[in-house]
């Protein structure tokens, strides 16, 4: 019985640190996001460093996007018209492969991709900066690490997401253009019509401001990962798998929310 | 002057400074000794203002640091230079750029002026022609050298040096101590470094100050110090694998 009653209170004790963990992993995060705003419009604007970000976060991430939104219209495509076919239907795989990209998958896919590339990245980075006492370096030369670390990164990140998913909602198109076209025998003309035309405004923007929330997520989950590595090499690495998990969990996860939002929004 | 007063700070229930009172004369340099993971560094870093104590206070010319807001911290900061014991210098910036970093940010000087003032700070140091390298060209020594340069750059009245000694070979230690004695001189600047290296600490130092379980156990000039009575002081300076310091119940 004293067992029992021992291992129950350490299970109890064990959830009850996590659930403190957790509470202050959200009020760390809370208040880096907070600082990141504070910081935002305070000049200097750092135009040089948020290009430069950009480059890194869009430009580099321009090939894995294209190979990855390509071969998933050319995914949807398939397996759409593998159900529509039965209803002599392949037409429709038009319509299907642009809501489908525009709503969700360009947005969750490009997140994802990001926050593997450079969420990553950013956390190795800023790591490294902590533990050989860079950060430390930065506020003793009367630099703020929030202005000077964390705001050119989240104005780069706010920027470059939504362009880039706008870019994966057009190469996803063309991959399932592709095999709408030469595989199915859908007329080119037919496929543009089913495309655009059931295509919304709102399916578009919809999708960007997805893209928005993620690249805040994206930014801050990495940023502060980054800032409170402790531990050397090995804390390094293991801030940077953190950053990556978290990142995936809450982009799912709000996902989950923001197309629940806008269902109950557009009704 | 420096008073630091009645500091406490802890980690994870794990005391590291324990009320610790110290007070540092302007134009001095006095150098805090201890053994590694003492808290020595945790100290330099309350001076600074990136840690805040749990309790106590630490007086910067009579003002009290830790009741100071960013901007009066960042004000402050202006007037301290500090090297790191692996010089954190910013991987991703030039030498130059490492050096002249809180001119751009914080001043207008043109480009010109800049480059004079960088060449300037790296002879000081004994350096030259390295503007354009990145830290991860330099070897360890030089890396401090820039770490040096980097702190003085902006005229500061308090230098921080942390470990300045370790992680270099004894003859670049000795430069980097006579490069110290050096700057102190030209700069007339208040110092303070902390070491368990005993040969620099002698050398550099006005006093000496050790750090033992948290609280400053003693202070003196290097001659009272080495003449000490204490029994774990005495142990520390001598380097003895035996004594009260090694008996003790912290001894791990």
């Amino acid at each position: 019985m004293k067992k029992i009653v021992s291992k129950l209170s350490g299970l109890a004790g064990m959830l009850g640190h996590r659930f403190l963990n957790m509470i202050k992993y959200a009020g760390g995060v809370s208040i880096l996001m907070g600082q990141t705003l504070f910081w935002l419009p305070i000049p200097p604007l750092r135009l040089r460093q948020i290009v430069e970000q950009m480059s890194k976060i869009g430009v580099d991430s321009l090939p894995i996007v294209s190979m990855i939104s390509l071969f998933t219209g050319m995914v949807l495509a398939l397996q759409s018209a593998y159900q529509l076919q039965r209803f002599a239907a392949e037409m429709y795989v038009a319509a299907l492969v642009a809501f489908s990209m525009t709503r969700e998958l360009a947005p969750v896919l490009t997140a994802l991709i990001v926050a593997g590339r450079v969420g990553a990245s950013i956390t190795a980075e800023l790591g490294t900066m902590k533990v050989t006492e860079q950060i430390d370096a930065l506020e003793t030369l009367a630099t703020n690490p929030v202005k000077y670390l964390v705001v050119p990164r989240f104005m780069a990140l706010v920027i470059t997401v939504p362009i880039l998913t706008l870019y994966a909602d057009f190469i996803g198109i063309i991959g399932g253009y592709l095999v709408g076209v030469y595989k199915l025998g859908v007329s080119h003309a037919m496929y543009m019509k089913n495309t655009w035309d059931p295509l919304k405004y709102k399916d578009i923007w919809t999708g960007l401001v997805k893209s928005l929330v993620f690249a805040i997520i994206i930014c801050v989950v990495a940023c502060y990962e980054g800032m409170k590595t402790e531990g050397g090499a090995e804390g390094v690495g293991r801030a940077t798998t953190a950053s990556v998990v978290v990142s995936f969990i809450l982009i799912i996860a709000s996902d989950c929310f923001l197309t629940a939002l806008f269902y109950f929004i557009g009704r | 002057m420096i008073e630091i007063q009645d500091v406490h700070r802890s980690f994870d229930g794990h005391q590291v400074l324990n009320g610790i009172n110290l007070t540092i004369n302007t134009g001095e340099t006095t150098v805090i000794i201890g053994r590694s993971g003492c808290g020595k560094s945790v100290l330099l870093k309350h001076i600074i203002g990136l840690l805040k104590p749990d309790s106590g206070r630490i007086l910067i010319n009579g003002k009290d640091e830790t009741k100071m807001d960013e901007k009066e911290l960042s004000a402050l900061r202006m007037k301290f230079g500090m090297l790191f014991q692996g010089a954190a210098l910013f991987d991703s910036l030039t030498v130059f750029e490492n050096v002249a970093f809180s001119m751009i940010e914080h001043t207008t000087m043109d480009r010109t002026t800049m480059k004079k003032r960088v060449k300037e700070c790296l002879s000081l140091v004994g350096l030259k022609d390295i503007e354009d390298k990145k830290p991860a060209e330099l070897s360890g020594g030089m890396r401090k050298r820039v770490g040096l340069a980097r702190a003085i750059a902006r005229w500061p009245q308090i230098m921080l040096y942390d470990e300045p000694t370790t992680g270099v070979d004894p003859i670049m230690g000795d430069a980097i101590n006579d490069l110290i004695i050096d700057l102190h001189n030209k700069l007339k600047v208040t110092s303070i470094a902390v070491t368990h290296d005993m040969t620099s600490a002698y050398k550099i130092a006005d006093r000496i100050a050790m750090l033992y379980n948290g609280k400053i156990i003693a202070v003196g000039t290097p001659d009272e110090i080495k003449a000490t009575k204490d029994p774990v002081v005495k142990q520390f300076i001598t380097g003895a694998g035996k004594g009260p310091i090694t008996d003790g119940a912290d001894f791990n």
